[in-house]
């Protein structure tokens, strides 16, 4: 018997009552439980109105939430995966691609827009979770790097979700290089001083949360998200106890000293614009900064400095 | 069946017991017997060569984590002298997975850094299988950061499971940790040079391998997941390790053809094991050449170099 049925009193219970309700009008929190009216889930940024769980949401959708209406172009949207090693296990990789994107409507597991947050401008990127867990292949590397690129031309921040269970092993040893490449990138940015906020969502793992992921000037984290390096599953096999309670929680994270904030998703546009506005150099077009070199070029090895 | 031998080499396992026997039963020098051995050690010459001549990428995973595989530290015993082990990160404690120290290659000083395992139960305890816990990665950067101040050329040296996933290393931020190497070995402004000399595990071996020149032995493998990790996420079962460790192209001939390393350190026959000193020989041969190299390269060159290699890997269609 269904939720409806039994708060209905007996009289008003009639056999045809459980069609007119329609599909996907509903829907249950994957954490309290709870019915919730779809609509009310949409309003409330997909964020459980009873117990403040932060829903997964797509990568389009969370960049819908974050930057200014206009103006937004994508980056990166012309590239997509090839299947180089013809890898094939319980099904093809190039199966799985075409399912994802079909399901997903997505070419792969990173959307990079450049846009606005309150007026400033800064190129934001999501993952899409959904498409293969999230898995960075060839793909999401190189997109990363080409939304670093456009920060670095045009000294403009970078924001980046993540949402991911690490490394895409349909393309093996090319996709732990993707977490050398992203990384690369990064100390260009580091190098010319130009802000990376990272926001850690539910989940981050592996070799995104061994990359990128945590490399942010600042780290920021959506309440209760799964975040680590190996998964839960695995360190109970090897440490053959039950994890406490919160375990790779952001919280615990907070706690242990890995991350700077945990931010509620309704918060995100105002924290993160309040955070770049204090972190981003103004530079007037044309003036070098006092500490770069005559050339304007960016001092290499800056690496002792972080 | 005979430890020192993988499951594959039973047959050659078998042959060189009959010969061992023979040899102790020829005390009086038969003649008979002699001819016997020798013909006996030919044949397993030849299955040995037949034999590792055909090896399935899983038969060289097996290879690579053979227990008499040699580990870094019989390297540095045999390709540096005046080896110097530092130890601790500075910030919490020392982690016996990984080693590292100063080292003269050929009278230059260098700062060599490893995995290592352990050979008996005790120390394969106490290295904790090689698997680094943050602490490992964090005196792996620490020395880095030494070699960068002294400009003195890196060189590590990669044999991991992959990075301990345990609670307290989670606790202490194992992702963090592989991040912040990856970043810094990206920036490193002194030649790094790696040698995958075992199990290339993962990030946990990546944490280590951010380099210009990227080396392997003949029989190691370099992978984003164990072959049993893989098969058990993927085919839902370990027993399709074989196939998984097929699929990913973990061994060194596969990873140079796809352009992901540079050179291949060829194994005596039946594997680093059989002559240490032998493949500690060729590996400090091409060690000190690519030293020698790389040192000559102006720190930018080589630095503009090395993130160029890194930005440029991935393969995806560009419409």
């Amino acid at each position: 018997m269904s939720w409806f049925d039994k708060i209905l009193p007996p009289k008003i219970k009639s056999k045809g009552s459980k069609k007119s309700i329609p599909e996907g009008l509903w829907k249950k929190c994957p954490a309290c439980g709870g019915v919730l009216y779809c609509a009310e889930i949409e309003t409330n940024l997909n964020v459980c109105p009873k117990c403040d769980h932060h829903m997964r949401i797509g990568a389009r959708r969370r960049l819908d939430l974050f930057l200014d209406p206009e103006p937004r172009e994508e980056i990166g949207a012309n590239l997509s995966p090839v299947d180089s090693l013809k890898f094939k296990d319980s099904k093809k990789y190039k199966d799985r691609l075409t399912d994802a994107q079909k399901h997903t409507k997505e070419k792969d597991a990173l959307v990079v827009l450049q846009g606005k947050l309150e007026g400033m401008p800064l190129v934001a990127c999501a993952f899409e979770f959904g498409f293969m867990g999230g898995s960075m292949g060839s793909v999401v590397g190189e997109r990363f790097v080409r939304a670093v690129n456009t920060c670095l031309n045009q000294e403009i921040p970078l924001v980046c979700f993540s949402a991911s269970g690490g490394a895409r092993m349909q393309e093996a040893l090319m996709s732990l290089m993707q977490m050398a490449k992203t990384s690369t990138a990064l100390t260009r940015m580091g190098d010319r001083r130009i802000p990376y906020i990272s926001v850690l969502t539910d989940p981050t793992m592996g070799g995104v949360s061994a990359s990128f992921a945590m490399l942010g000037d600042i780290i920021a984290a959506e309440p209760k998200a799964l975040v680590g390096f190996a998964g839960p599953r695995v360190i109970e096999q090897t440490v053959r106890e039950t994890l406490p309670e919160g375990f790779q929680r952001s919280e615990f994270l907070l706690e242990h000293g890995a991350v700077d904030m945990i931010i509620h998703r309704r918060d995100m546009r105002t924290h993160i614009a309040s955070l770049l506005s204090m972190l981003s150099v103004t530079r007037p077009a044309g003036v070098e900064l006092e500490n770069e070199s005559d050339e304007g070029e960016p001092q290499p090895g800056l690496s002792s400095d972080i | 069946m005979n430890q020192n031998y993988l499951e594959f080499e039973q047959s050659i396992a078998d042959l060189e017991t009959k010969i061992e026997a023979l040899r102790h039963a020829d005390q009086n020098g038969n003649l008979n017997i002699k001819e016997e051995i020798s013909r006996l050690e030919e044949k397993s010459q030849k299955l040995t060569e037949s034999t590792f001549g055909s090896l399935t990428p899983w038969q060289i995973s097996q290879v690579a984590r053979h227990p008499q595989r040699p580990y870094t530290l019989d390297y540095i015993e045999r390709v540096f002298t005046d080896f110097q082990e530092l130890h601790g990160d500075r910030l919490f404690a020392d982690d016996p997975a990984i080693v590292g120290g100063l080292a003269r290659l050929e009278g230059r000083p260098v700062v060599v850094i490893g995995h290592q395992k352990g050979r008996d139960t005790r120390e394969k305890v106490l290295r904790n299988f090689g698997m680094p816990r943050p602490e490992g990665y964090r005196k792996a950067l620490r020395l880095m950061r030494l070699a960068e101040r002294f400009r003195l050329p890196v060189l590590t040296f990669i044999d991991t499971p992959g990075a301990y996933p345990g609670v307290g290393a989670e606790e202490r931020g194992q992702s963090e940790a592989i991040a912040r190497n990856l970043y810094v070995m990206a920036g490193l402004t002194t030649p790094i040079i790696s040698v995958v000399i075992g199990e290339g595990g993962s990030g946990g071996a990546l944490a280590i391998g951010v380099c210009d020149n990227l080396i392997m032995l003949q029989y190691a493998t370099y992978s984003v997941i164990s072959p049993e990790g893989c098969a058990s996420i993927l085919w839902k079962s370990a027993d399709k390790a074989p196939i998984a460790a097929e699929s990913m192209g973990i061994t060194a001939d596969r990873l140079k053809r796809l352009e992901l390393i540079d050179e291949i350190i060829e194994e005596p026959l039946g594997g680093a094991h059989r002559d240490v000193d032998l493949t500690a020989g060729r590996l400090k041969d091409l060690l000190s050449v690519t030293v020698e190299t790389m040192s000559r390269m102006p720190a930018e060159r080589l630095l503009e170099t090395r993130r160029q290699r890194y930005l440029n890997y991935g393969r995806f269609e560009e419409a």
